[in-house]
Parts: C-alpha cells; structure tokens; sequence
C-alpha cells in the first residue's frame, strides 16, 4: 500500500494536466491550425476526432482481451479490474465514433447510416462489449462473474477476424447504395497531418487518465466492500 | 473419450425416451417460419428462405439448448456430472454432440417446411445443402453451448443467452444465409466457397476454444 502511495500520485497528478493541455492543444490544431478541407468544408473536422476514437476504442478492446486472457490463466483480480476499466474506456471511444462517424455521414454521404464493412464491424463490436457490461452489471455478486466476462472478452477478440472477414464479403458482394468519397481519408495538407498526431497525443493521454481513474475506481470498491463485510461480522 | 461418449450417450437416450427438445424445437421452428410468412408478402417469401432458416434455426435452437442445461441442474444432475473424475473439456465434448444431433435432426424438419411453406428449393442440391447446414450448425452449437453454461447460472438466463450469443454469431449468420442462396438458387459448392471458408474456420476455432474454456465456465 505504502509503495503504491509514494508512485501513483505523481502519476496521476501529472496524467490530467497533460491530458488537459493536450487537449486544449487538439481542440487549436483542429479548428484553427488545419485548413479547411477543399471538398468538404468544415465537416472534415470531426475526421481527427473520429479516427482517434476508433483508435482508442480497438485499443480499450485490445486491453480488455489481454488482461481477460491473463485473468483466466493466473486469476489475479487485478487483471479482471483492468479488463473491466479496459472495456469502459473502450465503449466509451467505441460509442464516440459510431456518434461522430453519422454527423460526418450525413452531410457527406447524404445518409446516416450505410452498411460499409467498417462501420458494421463497429457497430458489431459495440454490441459484443455492451453485452460484456450487461453481463457484468447482471450478476455482481456472483464471484464466477470474473471469469464468464473473461471467456466473453476472449471469444470477443477471436471472432474479431472472422467478423471482418465475413463483413467484407458480404458488402463485396452487395453493391453499394452511397459510393465512398475518392479522397476518404487523403490528408492533402501537412497541417492537417499535425493536427492528426496532436489529436491522437491528446486522445491516447485520456484514454491512459481514464483507465486508471476507472481501474481505481474498481479497486477502492473492492476494498470498500471488504470493509463492509468486515463491518458486517462485527456487528453481529 | 470414453467419459465424452457415455455422457453423449445418456443424454441421447433422455431424448430418446422422452423426445421433449425435438418436439420442442420442432413446433418452435414451425410457429417462428409462420410468423414471418404471416409477416411477409408469402408470394415473395420464397426469396428470403435462406434468411428466414437462418434466423428460425438460430432462434429455435438457442432456446433448445439452453433447456439442455436446465434440464442438468434439475436434482443436482450438474453437479453429479461435474464430480466425475473425467476432464471437463470431455463434458464440452459431449454436450455440444448431443446439441448437433438433437439440431440436426430439427435441421432436416426445416428443410422440409422451407420446401412446403416457403416453397424453397432446398431440393435444387441436396448434398451442398446439407454441407451448408452442417457447417452452420457445427459453429452454432459450439458457441451456444459455451454461453448456454454460463447463462444457466444468470438470474437473467433467458434473455442473456441470446445476448452473450447474437453478436458472436454474426459471421456465421452472414455466412450461412449467404451460402445458403448460393446453393438454393443451383449454385456448386464451388461458388459458395468463400462463405464456407470462413465457416469452416468459424467451426474449428469455436470448437477448440469451447473445449479449451468450457473449464473455466464450470468451476464451483
């Protein structure tokens, strides 16, 4: 306790501030700093912060897998509480960008929603971490919980491939109703490159604030619960 | 082995004596493919067989499977099983073939009112169809048994079975339905063969990883 006292403030005193700056820095580099896109005007702007979303949601994802398959195999609980927070940033990011990705859409493609591999593979992988947290918030006391999440987690990344994989047929097959932009994702300006990689720096400093403030957050409920057992005994 | 093919044996022997989950999963199957013909134009309804099975069978059959389970934790069977000194991936083993067949079985009843109802031409290729639909049923029945050992412990069981299931099951279903066509409208195996890659694969790495984490699942 005493060791983790002396490293973790500092840590987190310096995560939020940087995270902060980094972000205000971002929030510059996108509506000042990067020049309007030829095409398609303003809109473009909210590229940076949906690519970056996506960015962070695959890597909540991939956190979550990693720390659920290390779970299963040592079953050490902090494992399962950073595949926990893992997947709560990662939905958080993951819900971002299937909110920003129709906003873009809308205007440029002149619909909300179209059935393109990536954004059904999104929206799949929401699903599959949403129904991880139902799981979860179906049967917390249950001490088998842990470990049924963790398979899930598992599966989850496994299928990943495959849903890819199958996505892309089928689309390939289907023609598509909207065709895609020519120009989908060529940064033509090499101030909108800075203003990527900023954006990314900021996006990935609160992905890292985030999971450790959820990660905490676990853990003072685990030893909250400990006392309150404890607490329990006692006054019987 | 041996433990895998005894436990596969009782359960078929269950079902035999009883025939509760074929009955079951039959009338099921017969009210879901009524339901959408009652909800669809029936004259066009034969374009939409290969969507319309899948959808029936994987609605039908997770509701199946998850009664298998129930049915174990009746009078402590589960944990009479699990106190056998057989591996538990042996459980797995057993669970998911007494699945394949019971659903297999309820597969071939399908076809029969997809021809009938829908007027479907599962005819049009009767080896290709039946590849298609074991390929389907193979991935199905091992994620769905997988998850039906984790929802029966849930207080929410009968609806978290279909959310643990649906998601993971997308591939499968695209790959089905989409194989499916292919070989209802005439087509070779060999056209459908993109599809059935990916199920085969979708096949061998449930399998293997349900038998891998089944243990994990069944730990008390």
């Amino acid at each position: 306790m005493s060791a983790r006292a002396s490293s973790a403030p500092l840590v987190d005193r310096v995560l939020p501030i940087a995270a902060t700056f980094a972000m205000l820095a971002a929030l510059w580099c996108v509506f000042v700093y990067a020049p309007n896109e030829r095409m398609q005007g303003a809109v473009q702007r909210i590229f940076y912060f949906h690519v970056n979303a996506a960015w962070a949601a695959f890597l909540g994802f991939f956190v979550a897998a990693g720390a659920s398959a290390l779970f299963l195999w040592r079953g050490r609980v902090e494992h399962d509480r950073m595949a926990v927070a893992a997947v709560e940033v990662g939905m958080l990011f993951c819900t971002m960008v299937l909110v920003t990705g129709p906003i873009w859409a809308r205007p440029i493609w002149g619909a909300w929603w179209t059935w393109d591999p990536r954004l059904t593979m999104t929206v799949i992988l929401w699903t599959i971490y949403a129904v991880y947290l139902v799981l979860r918030s179906s049967a917390r006391e249950d001490p088998q919980i842990a470990r049924y999440a963790a398979v899930l987690a598992v599966i989850g990344v496994l299928d990943v491939p495959l849903i890819q994989v199958s996505v892309r047929l089928w689309r390939g097959i289907h023609p598509s109703v909207i065709s895609a932009p020519a120009n989908k994702g060529g940064l033509e300006d090499p101030r909108m490159v800075v203003a990527l990689l900023v954006t990314m720096v900021a996006f990935l400093l609160l992905f890292v604030w985030l999971l450790r403030l959820r990660y905490d957050g676990l853990r003072l409920r685990d030893a909250l619960q400990r006392l309150e057992d404890r607490l329990g005994e006692v006054a019987r | 082995m041996s433990a895998a093919w005894r436990i596969l044996h009782k359960d078929l022997v269950l079902e035999l004596r009883t025939r509760e989950a074929l009955s079951g999963l039959v009338v099921l199957m017969l009210l879901v493919l009524l339901t959408f013909t009652f909800a669809m134009d029936p004259e066009g309804a034969g374009n939409a067989a290969p969507a319309v099975q899948w959808v029936t069978f994987v609605f039908a059959g997770l509701m199946a499977i998850q009664r298998g389970f129930l049915l174990e934790r009746e009078n402590g069977a589960w944990y009479g099983l699990l106190l056998c000194p057989v591996d538990r991936g042996a459980i797995f083993v057993a669970k998911m073939a007494s699945n394949v067949i019971v659903l297999g079985l309820a597969q071939l009843v399908l076809m029969v009112l997809l021809t009938v109802l829908l007027g479907a031409s599962v005819l049009a290729a009767p080896a290709a169809m039946i590849f298609v639909n074991f390929l389907g049923l193979v991935g199905f029945a091992a994620l769905a048994t997988l998850f039906a050992a984790i929802s029966v412990r849930l207080r929410a069981r009968e609806m978290m079975l279909p959310l643990l299931v649906l998601p993971l099951l997308v591939p499968l279903v695209i790959c089905a339905v989409e194989a499916s066509r292919v070989v209802m409208s005439g087509g070779s195996l060999a056209s459908a063969g993109a599809w059935l890659r990916v199920l085969a694969t979708f096949d061998v790495i449930f399998s293997v990883a349900g038998w891998m984490m089944f243990e994990q699942l069944v730990q008390e």
